[in-house]
């Protein structure tokens, strides 16, 4: 019971520990500088999937126009 | 055109322009702040529509002398592509107004004939439904669209010079090739615009093409 308990108490501990900065590199940068890489990211996620978009509607495209309009 | 490397060119560059033009320096102007990035995104728009304005006129003469319905459907679909980056350039800066000029819509010279100027290729577009016989619409459609792009280029870049306007480049105000535009900002800025002119062309091929197979369609 008192080794559970031990074991149980010491986890927390290092739950705690591992939740401190301890100097390890993390992408603390994108929520510093006023957060404006958050607004980046979301506006090159968004012109990215819209490109993507275009890209997939060129391709469809060209797939009906070699069925339809062969060597011209 | 019928290849790939300048869709990603096109894509590369817009791309290019919302992380480099949200990020990089700019000039520290009083009024403007940090909207002065605007000019990355809203100026494209109405390049963009100049060029694909400029594409229609072209096919317009040369379906007057060649009478080819491909001409014609080029034309008009390069004015359809145009008007969705004419009115995106509209809205944009009519938000941009607000927040440096202090309203949506002042009834400046330059938003005024701007707008003016978008109505009159939905003008086009009007007339162009409004004739029924395949023919003369193309003759008359062309015809309009000769005098409609002389008109839309002296009411967005000559009649504002006359008048009293507050949009940088009018009415006695310098516009931002003159002192705000450094280097760092054209670091951006014919990116920005190159970028954009190259997306509404691949928007009007999209157009085109998907014009050209229901005209197929409807003869088969």
């Amino acid at each position: 019971m008192k080794k559970i308990l031990f074991s149980l108490i010491f986890t927390l501990f290092t739950v705690q520990l591992f939740a401190q900065d301890n100097g390890v590199e993390m992408a603390d940068k994108l929520r510093s500088d006023g957060k404006i890489y958050v607004v980046v990211t979301c506006i090159v996620i968004i012109l990215v999937g819209l490109l993507a978009y275009l890209f997939s509607i060129d391709k469809r495209l060209k797939k009906i126009e070699r069925e339809n309009l062969p060597k011209n | 055109m019928n290849k790939t490397w300048w869709k990603i060119l096109g894509s590369v560059l817009v791309i290019y322009t919302a992380i480099a033009g949200l990020l990089l320096g700019v000039p520290r102007l009083p009024i403007l702040n940090e909207s002065i990035r605007n000019l990355y995104f809203h100026v494209p728009m109405w390049f963009a529509m100049i060029v694909l304005f400029s594409i229609s006129v072209f096919y317009s003469i040369k379906s007057l002398s060649s009478k080819s319905e491909v001409d014609d459907i080029k034309a008009v679909e390069s004015v359809n592509a145009g008007i969705i980056f004419g009115l995106l350039g509209l809205v944009t800066g009519a938000i941009w107004a607000k927040y440096t000029w202090g309203q949506f819509w002042s009834f400046d010279p330059k938003q005024n004939f701007a707008a003016i100027s978008v109505l009159l290729y939905f003008a086009y577009l009007i007339l162009r439904n409004a004739i029924d016989e395949e023919q003369k619409r193309a003759k008359i459609s062309a015809i309009y669209n000769i005098f409609a792009f002389p008109m839309m280029v002296v009411l967005l870049f000559v009649l504002p010079r006359l008048k009293d306007s507050l949009h940088p480049g009018n009415g006695g105000n310098p516009g931002f090739n003159s002192y705000d535009l450094d280097s760092r900002m054209r670091m951006v800025f014919y990116p920005a615009c190159l970028g954009w002119i190259l997306i509404g062309y691949w928007v009007y091929t999209i157009r085109f093409r998907l014009r050209s197979l229901e005209n197929k369609q409807q003869m088969n």
